[in-house]
C-alpha cells in the first residue's frame, strides 16, 4: 500500500487493542432470590410468574405459578402472603400486591378453563394420600404430575379438608374451592370420599400402595376445663365452623361468647355474626399478643365483634336461666403472662364456644412400628416429611409446624418431592438456594413510581349480614399494573441497562429471553453495569491477578 | 419522557434502557441490537469514562436520525486522544480530528462542502456534527464556535463537559465548578480550590445567539439525550447541545459512579437539563428526588477540601445558592401532579 508522508503502518480498528486486561475485578451476572420467594411457605417462584403476568401472559404466569402451587385462586383469598412483608418494594412506597395477582391468576384459570397436563408416562407406582385437604391435595397433584397413581382418601363428605371445614365462605367462595379441587381430581386422581383410613398398615396393604402421605389435619377441638351448671351450651370452634357447611346451622343463640384469640376465633365470631348473633371474643391477653392476624381482627371489629381483651371465663351456666357467665379480668405481668387481677364481671350468654386450638386425630397410626408422636401429640417427621416408619409420610397440621394452607400446601410439595425420590430408592436433594436479593443490592431510581392498587371492599353492611366474599378481586388492568410494580429483585428482566451503560461496548445483548453476555476482551471492570442494574443481578468478582 | 408513563404504567417506564413491555418503537436507540456502536471497544479511555459513554450515545443516536449519513469533526481533547491513538481508530463513521480550536470552523466548512456537491448533484445530503470537550468548546475552540452560530451554520455541535482539562493531568477551564480542585486550581488559601464569579455556562452563551436550538444533557438520563440529538438532527441550522459527563480521574469518584454523578448533579439543581429554541428555554426536565448539593459534591475527592476536619459550610451554602438560582432560572421542580 503506498503511504503519504510520515506513515509507515496500516489504519486498523482499535477492537486490536483488549481492554480487558486492565481489569482487576469482572462482573458476572447472577440470579439472587427475590425475598418474596424466600418466603413463601409453598415455595413459589413469585417473581417469576409476576414475570409473565407483566407481560399480559396470564396463562404463561398461571402455569409458571402452578409448578410450585396448584391453588392460585385459593392462594389468592386465604394465604396470609407473609411474601408481601417481605418485598423489597415496600421500602420505596408499599409492597406489590402478589395476592391480589396471584387471585387474579387462579380466577382467570377458573374463567378460561385452564387444565393440568396428565402425565406424559405412567412411574408404575401406587402411592396412598390420607386426608383430602390442602396438604393432601397438594401431594396428590405433586405426586400425580411426577407419573405415580395416586388415591386419596377422606373421611369427609368432599374434598378441601379445613379449607372447606374450617374457612368460612365469607373468605373462600366454594365454587372456587371445588374448582380447583376438581382440577386435580382430573388429572387422574382417584377420590375416594367418606372413606375413612383406621389402619394405615392394613389400609396400604390392601390397597398395594407403595408409599403413603398422612394429611389428616387437626380436628378435635381443644376443651378447657370451665365450671359450669348441666344446661350451659359449650361447644367447640371446629364443630362450630363444620356444621356452618351443612343445612343444619348451629343452634347458638343470640349471645355467643368465643373463647380464644385466634384466626379460629375470629372466623367463628364473624360466621355467627353473619348469621344474626351477637358475637363476644373473650382473650386472655391483648390484641398484640393474640395469635389471630391483625387484619382479621380489624375486619372483624368494623363488623361489629366485640372484643374482651385480658379476660378469662371463669365459670358458665349460672343465674336462674343458665345464661350468664363470669370473667376474670386479667392483667400482663412483666413477661407478658396474664395474671389474675381478682377482678370479675357478668356476662350474658347463650352459648359458650371454644375456640383454643385443635389436636390431630391419630387413631389410624396405632400399631405403626417406628412411628413417633411428639408430646404435643402430633406425629414426629423427618426434614424430609418421613416419620419413623420407613415409606409413610406426613404433613400439613398433623406434624410440627405453623398451621394455616400455605405451610400445609407447602408440606404436599415437599412430601411428594422426597416420596418420588424414596419411590426411587434415592434421596431428595433440594438444589442449593441463591443469596436473597437485600434491597441495598438494587437501584431503586429506575423504577417507575406507583403506589399499591387497592382492592375493593365489599361495602360494610353487605359484610356484616351475608356470606358474601368480603375481599373482591382486581380487574385486568388493576392487576397488569400490579404485576408490574414488581422489582424482579435480584433476576434479569431485560431492560437493557448494562447493554446501555457499558462505556465500552462489552456487553453483548443476546436477544428477548436470551439475557447478556459479557465480553471480556474489552470489559474493564468499571462496575458502572453493576451500579446501574436496577435489580441486582450483576456483581463484582476479583480476578486472580 | 414522562408523557409515556402517564399513559400506562411499564413498570421502569423509560428510565432503563430498555424496557421489554414498551413498543418497539418506543424503545431507545441503546437497546438496539443493532445500534451503530459508533464508538468502538477497544479505545483507551479509563474506566467508567462519562464521555466514551456520553459520545457513543449521542452518535449513535444521531446516527439513527440520520439513516447512517453523518460525519463527525472532532476537536482535540481525551475523546480524540483514547479513540484514535495512531493507527488504530475506534470510531466506526467518518470521522475528521481538527486542531483543539477549530472544530466548529471544520465542521462549517464540511457542510459547506456537502451543500455545493447537493447543488451539482452529486453525493447525497449528509448531516454534519462537531464535537469537543469543555476545553475545546468553552476556551479554545470558543472563536470558532461562536462564529458557526452566528452565521447559523447546519452543523450539530455537541460538547462533553467534564469540567477540565483532563488528559493533559486535570487543569482548570472555563467550565470547571466553582471550589473544585484541579492541578491549577489547589485547595490553598482562603478561597481554596477554582475561584467563585469565574468561569461560564456556554448553553446560555449558545442560547444569546438566538440559533435554532440549544439542550443540555446528562448521561444520567439516556432517553432524553436521545429524544434531543434526534430532534436536533430534525432540524437545520446551528444547534448545540450540551452533554454533562462525569470523569472519574478529574472528580476522584468510583469509576462505577460515573452515571450515579450525573445524576446527583441533575437532582441537586447544579446542572439545570433543559432545551431552548431561538433563545427561549422551551422545556426542562424536572428534579425527581431533590436533595441537598451536598449530596453531589461528598462523593467527588475534587470537593474533598470542603468536607474537612471543619466543613466548609460557607462555601457549600455559595454552591447551593447557584443550584438553587438554577432550579430557578430553568424551573426544574416538578409541578405537583394531580
Amino acid at each position: 500500500m503506498q503511504k503519504p508522508f510520515a506513515i509507515t503502518l496500516n489504519p486498523g480498528s482499535s477492537l486490536a487493542n483488549h481492554t480487558g486486561s486492565w481489569r482487576t475485578a469482572r462482573p458476572v451476572y447472577l440470579d439472587r432470590l427475590p425475598p418474596c420467594n424466600n418466603q413463601c411457605p409453598a415455595g413459589e417462584d413469585i417473581q417469576g410468574w409476576l414475570f409473565h403476568a407483566e407481560s399480559g401472559n396470564y396463562e404463561a404466569a398461571w402455569r409458571h405459578l402452578t409448578r410450585d402451587n396448584p391453588f392460585a385462586a385459593i392462594m389468592g383469598r386465604v394465604c396470609y402472603h407473609t411474601c408481601e412483608s417481605a418485598c423489597n418494594r415496600g421500602k420505596i412506597d408499599e409492597a406489590v400486591g402478589i395476592n391480589s395477582v396471584e387471585r387474579f391468576l387462579g380466577d382467570e384459570a377458573i374463567k378460561r378453563g385452564w387444565k393440568f397436563a396428565v402425565p406424559a408416562r405412567e412411574s408404575g407406582k401406587n402411592v396412598l394420600i390420607v386426608g383430602a385437604g390442602p396438604s393432601g391435595m397438594s401431594a396428590a397433584y405433586h405426586l400425580r404430575k411426577l407419573g405415580h397413581a395416586v388415591t386419596v382418601m377422606d373421611a369427609g363428605p368432599y374434598m378441601g379438608g379445613m379449607m372447606r371445614f374450617g374457612i368460612p365462605k365469607y373468605r373462600l367462595p366454594r365454587e372456587v374451592l371445588d374448582a380447583e379441587m376438581q382440577r386435580i381430581a382430573d388429572m387422574g386422581v382417584a377420590v375416594r370420599l367418606n372413606s375413612k383410613v383406621d389402619n394405615i398398615l392394613e389400609q396400604m396393604k390392601s390397597g398395594s400402595f407403595d408409599a403413603a402421605f398422612l394429611a389428616v389435619g387437626a380436628h378435635i377441638g381443644k376443651r378447657a376445663m370451665i365450671p359450669s351448671g348441666d344446661a350451659a351450651k359449650i361447644v367447640d370452634a371446629i364443630s362450630v365452623l363444620r356444621s356452618m357447611e351443612g343445612e343444619d346451622k348451629p343452634m347458638l343463640g343470640r349471645r355467643v361468647v368465643v373463647y380464644g384469640g385466634g384466626n379460629t376465633a375470629i372466623d367463628v365470631a364473624r360466621s355467627v355474626k353473619r348469621m344474626g348473633a351477637e358475637p363476644i371474643i373473650v382473650y386472655r391477653r391483648t390484641r398484640d399478643k393474640a395469635p389471630a392476624h391483625d387484619f382479621e381482627i380489624e375486619e372483624a371489629l368494623q363488623e361489629g365483634v366485640m372484643v374482651k381483651w385480658l379476660s378469662t371465663i371463669k365459670q358458665a351456666g349460672m343465674g336462674d336461666d343458665n345464661r350468664q357467665i363470669t370473667i376474670e379480668k386479667m392483667a400482663l405481668d412483666d413477661k407478658g403472662f396474664p395474671q389474675p387481677t381478682g377482678e370479675f364481671e357478668t356476662l350474658e350468654a347463650d352459648s359458650v364456644v371454644l375456640a383454643l386450638g385443635q389436636d390431630v386425630d391419630l387413631g389410624l397410626l396405632n400399631g405403626v412400628p417406628g412411628l413417633e408422636v411428639t408430646k404435643d401429640g402430633v406425629v414426629k417427621v423427618g426434614a424430609d416429611l418421613m416419620t419413623g416408619h420407613p415409606g409413610i409420610f406426613a404433613g400439613g397440621d398433623m406434624v410440627p409446624a405453623e398451621r394455616n394452607v400455605t405451610v400445609a400446601v407447602g408440606h404436599g410439595k415437599k412430601a411428594a418431592r422426597n416420596i418420588d425420590a424414596w419411590l426411587r430408592g434415592e434421596t431428595y436433594a433440594p438444589p442449593p438456594k441463591h443469596e436473597v436479593a437485600q434491597f441495598e443490592k438494587l437501584n431503586p431510581w429506575y423504577y417507575a413510581d406507583a403506589p399499591k392498587t387497592v382492592r375493593p371492599m365489599l361495602d360494610i353492611i353487605r359484610r356484616q349480614s351475608t356470606f358474601e366474599e368480603v375481599q373482591g378481586g382486581l380487574d385486568e388492568s388493576n392487576a397488569l399494573f400490579e404485576a408490574r410494580r414488581c422489582l424482579s429483585c435480584g433476576n434479569c428482566f431485560e431492560c437493557d441497562n448494562c447493554y446501555g451503560v457499558c462505556p465500552d461496548n462489552a456487553v453483548i445483548k443476546l436477544g428477548p429471553g436470551k439475557r447478556f453476555q459479557f465480553n471480556y476482551d474489552y470489559c474493564k471492570g468499571c462496575g458502572m453495569c453493576v451500579a446501574e442494574c436496577p435489580c441486582g443481578a450483576i456483581k463484582m468478582e476479583a480476578e486472580e491477578i | 419522557m414522562s408523557a409515556l408513563q402517564t399513559v400506562k404504567f411499564y413498570q421502569t417506564g423509560t428510565f432503563t434502557v430498555g424496557n421489554r413491555l414498551l413498543a418497539p418503537e418506543e424503545r431507545s436507540v441503546q437497546a438496539n441490537m443493532q445500534r451503530t456502536n459508533s464508538l468502538n471497544s477497544g479505545h483507551r479511555a479509563c474506566q467508567g469514562c462519562g464521555e466514551a459513554l456520553g459520545a457513543r450515545y449521542a452518535i449513535d443516536a444521531a446516527m439513527n436520525a440520520t439513516n447512517r449519513q453523518l460525519i463527525a469533526a472532532n476537536a482535540t481533547g481525551c475523546l480524540e486522544v483514547f479513540s484514535t491513538p495512531y493507527p488504530e481508530t475506534s470510531w466506526q463513521i467518518p470521522w475528521i480530528h481538527s486542531l483543539f480550536g477549530n472544530t466548529a470552523a471544520v465542521a462549517t466548512g464540511i457542510a459547506a462542502a456537502i451543500k455545493i456537491k447537493k447543488q451539482k448533484g452529486q453525493g447525497q445530503d449528509v448531516r454534519v456534527v462537531a464535537q469537543g470537550g469543555d476545553g475545546g468548546t468553552t476556551d479554545i475552540g470558543f472563536g470558532c464556535l461562536s462564529g458557526m452560530f452566528e452565521r447559523n451554520d447546519d452543523v450539530l455541535y455537541i460538547c462533553y463537559d467534564n469540567g477540565g482539562y483532563m488528559n493533559t493531568g486535570v487543569q482548570r477551564s472555563s467550565a470547571t465548578p466553582s471550589a473544585a480542585r484541579t492541578a491549577t486550581t489547589m485547595p490553598l488559601g482562603p478561597e481554596p480550590g477554582n475561584p467563585f464569579g469565574q468561569g461560564k455556562f456556554v448553553p446560555a452563551i449558545a442560547m444569546a445567539h438566538e440559533i435554532p436550538y440549544v439542550a443540555t444533557a446528562t448521561v444520567a438520563d439516556l432517553r432524553d439525550l436521545e429524544n434531543k440529538v434526534t430532534k436536533a438532527m430534525g432540524i437545520r441550522g446551528a444547534r448545540y447541545i450540551h452533554i454533562l459527563v462525569p470523569c472519574p480521574l478529574g472528580w476522584g469518584t468510583a469509576s462505577h459512579d460515573t452515571i450515579r454523578m450525573a445524576r446527583l448533579a441533575k437532582e441537586t439543581g447544579v446542572f439545570p437539563v433543559f432545551e431552548a429554541e431561538y433563545g427561549e428555554v422551551k422545556s426542562a426536565l424536572a428534579i425527581r428526588r431533590p436533595l441537598p448539593v451536598e449530596e453531589y459534591l461528598r462523593p467527588q475527592k475534587r470537593f474533598a477540601h470542603l468536607f474537612g476536619k471543619t466543613p466548609a459550610v460557607a462555601t457549600i451554602a455559595r454552591i447551593q445558592a447557584q443550584a438553587d438560582k438554577n432550579i430557578r432560572r430553568y424551573g426544574l421542580l416538578a409541578k405537583e401532579v394531580a
